[in-house]
């Protein structure tokens, strides 16, 4: 069973606002100046802040905010984030794998930015909704 | 990047205890944009059966990033910061976290590698109230480069 995709837009403006709140303050996600000296191309979202969006779309699928029993991803791609209005886009996909007797739910999930996946063995554990 | 192996097994000393805020919780929350009540009002938590407002899913990297310093800033280990990337992540709860408890960390290297010249490192963090009472366990994979 395939879950609703859900978007999230990320500008600047949201990277420095997770910064502040979850104290990762490496400046590859705010300074373009350092971002492009390591080698990127320029900023890039936090991991953690990516694995965060999609941990929103996958309590929303399970319908309550305390439901994720596991939740592990890759870092396979950055996520870069022009310095504009728009930002860019994050796709958030999901197929149901598996519904235990136990009363889980176990998804895979499917994240991509522009096209290009940016996790990958990105999979979750909830409690069955209902 | 060559880490030595011989650091997979090395288990740390238990950090400080952090004390998790309902306001820390909130700020978290909206910095992510979970609009979901019960990260934001104790009522609603309560409705949830949790003593006071439930974090969100990966909030207990903001715990554990800072746990991990005791690891990555090990001279004996020579990490260098500036190489490293995030690689893998994953969080497995006993039960969320909610405002007021107390978090411990016990950071344990699990996986020691390096190939084609970069470092793999796994860090297990097991994060429990001061009694031992088990909340997560977080799985930390971070790639240190390699030069050139």
């Amino acid at each position: 069973m395939e879950l609703p995709t859900k978007t999230f837009r990320v500008t600047r403006a949201d990277l420095i606002r997770y910064a502040g709140a979850s104290g990762d303050f490496n400046p590859i996600h705010w300074s373009d100046r350092i971002a492009t000296s390591v080698g990127l191309p320029g900023v890039i979202a936090h991991g953690m802040f990516t694995m965060a969006l999609v941990g929103r779309a996958v309590a929303e699928w399970a319908g309550a905010a305390d439901a994720v029993v596991d939740y592990g991803v890759r870092f396979t791609r950055p996520v870069v984030v022009p310095d504009d209005e728009q930002g860019t886009e994050i796709e958030v996909t999901a197929a149901v794998r598996e519904v235990t007797d136990a009363g889980l739910t176990r998804i895979d999930i499917t994240a991509t930015c522009g096209g290009e996946k940016v996790l990958s063995q990105a999979r979750a554990t909830i409690r069955t909704p209902g | 990047m060559s880490l030595d192996p011989s650091f997979v097994g090395r288990t740390y000393p238990p950090t400080a205890p952090y004390q998790v805020g309902r306001e820390k919780i909130r700020e978290f929350a909206t910095a992510i944009g979970a609009t979901e009540p019960a990260h934001h009002d104790p009522t609603a938590a309560r409705a949830l059966g949790h003593p006071d407002v439930v974090a969100p899913p990966t909030f207990p990297i903001v715990v554990t990033m800072a746990a991990s310093r005791q690891i990555v800033e090990d001279p004996e280990l020579g990490v260098d910061y500036s190489r490293v990337v995030h690689g893998d992540q994953r969080f497995a709860y006993t039960r969320p976290v909610v405002a007021g408890d107390e978090l411990v960390c016990v950071n344990t290297i699990e996986e020691v590698r390096t190939r084609g010249g970069h470092g793999f490192l796994t860090i297990r963090t097991e994060v429990t109230t001061p009694d031992g009472e088990s909340v997560v366990t977080v799985w930390s994979k971070i790639v240190v480069r390699g030069e050139g």
